[in-house]
């Protein structure tokens, strides 16, 4: 820690009396990132809103922006298409969580399966074909899974870039983790 | 009369309030059709198939079109703000929405409006919801599975994408599980913990425990959880009550997947196929052992 942070913690100027439920913070190395960040979501629909952080929040500078934390996929592709990246990425109400990092594979004979958090990804071992997708929760599953299901492991989209929402991120980590256990 | 709420995963699909038709493998509502196989859709057709098999009538849809955008949604939120006070509905069964607290609480406000109040399932998007909201007391039926439960026993998670590691771990036994969601709160009056084992509970503990026939491959296929709660929300409607209707719909589900004889690659309509015969058995069954 450099002797600036040690001044840059106090006073949160900008932290609401009440933080939206369900909300998430994107933490920006600089303020310069977070103003371009604002402007971009606000410009594609959000409504978001600048503010201090939590003390929790070690990284970063003295702003976050608080955005619908539902929507994390969406949002960090629209902040990659302007080659902007958060340092973090947390829960509101918590936000030394974490994202699921624990994998469940179970073996069923020419099919494995992948669970990540809430999302389940099956595939052919044999031929590598998507033969099921299943849990979640958010409108986007049943559409990843009629975009995947049917399609080989190896060529299939990823769910990232078809994906809005945390469900759809955490099939993504499904999706890698059995691209991990399916590679030779 | 049961209301079914959610999504479509169509961009095309617009909002359609409707009863539901079933017509081959597709659900027919106010001129717009879909496919049931998954999702919502599958949902619905349980609970018609369901309602058919009792001499019931059809379930009611509200559904839109919604690839997780959550613009769908909120259209669906809004109108459902203004339509569900002018309604009357025994119970209302919320599916695959955009999880969003603001539109949460004003649908709770909503349906406090209505003549009189509906029970409550929620499933899904809706789930995470009605947890992040606070409010799971409020609701009558959640329909978790295993990885579901962990968020709801998680009273820090607001989505199951945060579940934390200790809660998470396969070793954790679903019914700790279910005793923690309740110490925190985090728990509809019933649960219906869909697994290896099916788990009906409520706050006082398991009420009963569903594991034969034993299927493992309907795990993998995407939507038998979803017509399980179709199936329970359907027998509730019936008048059932809800531990002995979360009973049944998970026994007619088991044996509907095993009269389907399937491999984790088959799809969940070949399911419903034999939901009328497995429903037929298990209400008979019911009968005979006075459930």
């Amino acid at each position: 820690m450099g002797w600036r942070d040690i001044f840059r913690r106090q006073p949160a100027p900008a932290m609401p009396a009440a933080m939206a439920v369900g909300a998430g913070l994107l933490v920006f190395e600089n303020t310069s990132e977070v103003i371009r960040a604002e402007k971009i979501l606000k410009e594609a629909g959000w409504q978001v809103r600048v503010m201090g952080p939590p003390p929790e929040i070690q990284r970063g500078c003295d702003l976050v922006i608080e955005f619908p934390l539902v929507e994390k996929l969406r949002v960090l592709r629209v902040l990659a298409d302007q080659k902007l990246t958060p340092l973090e990425i947390v829960p509101v109400n918590s936000p030394l969580l974490q994202p699921v990092s624990l994998f469940q594979t179970k073996d069923f004979g020419d099919y494995l399966m992948v669970r990540a958090a809430n999302m389940k990804l099956t595939v052919h071992k044999a031929s590598g074909e998507i033969v099921n997708v299943s849990g979640g929760g958010c409108p986007d599953v049943p559409y990843l899974a009629q975009a995947l299901v049917g399609q080989n492991l190896a060529t299939a989209p990823a769910p990232k870039d078809l994906g809005h929402t945390l469900c759809g991120y955490a099939l993504q980590l499904a999706y890698e983790e059995m691209q991990r256990l399916c590679s030779p | 009369m049961l209301a079914v709420i959610g999504t479509v995963p169509d961009q095309a699909f617009s909002l359609v309030a409707g009863t539901a038709e079933l017509t081959g493998d597709r659900l027919l509502i106010a001129g717009q059709t879909c496919p049931i196989h998954r999702g919502t859709p599958a949902l619905l057709a349980a609970a018609l198939v369901t309602a058919r098999t009792l001499g019931q009538p059809p379930p009611q849809a509200y559904l839109v079109g919604d690839l997780g955008l959550g613009d769908g949604s909120r259209q669906l939120y809004a109108f459902l703000e203004t339509e569900l006070p002018q309604r009357q509905y025994q119970v209302l069964c919320f599916h695959y929405l955009q999880p969003d607290v603001d539109w949460h609480n004003r649908i709770m406000f909503a349906i406090e409006a209505m003549a009189s109040r509906p029970l409550l399932i929620a499933d899904a998007g809706y789930m995470y919801v009605a947890k992040m909201s606070g409010q799971a007391g409020a609701y009558d039926l959640f329909t978790p599975d295993i990885g579901e439960l962990a968020f709801l026993a998680d009273e820090e998670a607001p989505h199951p994408f945060y579940t934390r590691g200790f809660i998470l771990h396969e070793e954790n036994l679903a019914p700790d599980l279910i005793q923690r969601a309740y110490a925190f709160d985090n728990a509809a009056r019933f649960l219906l913990v869909k697994g290896r084992n099916d788990y009906i509970a409520c706050r006082q503990g398991i009420l009963a425990t569903v594991s034969e026939p034993e299927v493992a491959a309907l795990e993998p296929i995407g939507g038998t959880g979803d017509t399980v709660t179709g199936i329970a929300a359907a027998l509730i409607t019936a008048g059932y009550d809800i531990p002995t209707a979360a009973l049944l719909a998970a026994r007619a589900n088991r044996l509907a997947g095993q009269l389907a004889d399937p491999t984790p690659a088959t799809q969940v309509t070949a399911i419903i196929y034999h939901l009328p015969r497995a429903l037929a058995d298990i209400l008979a069954q019911a009968l005979t052992t006075n459930e």
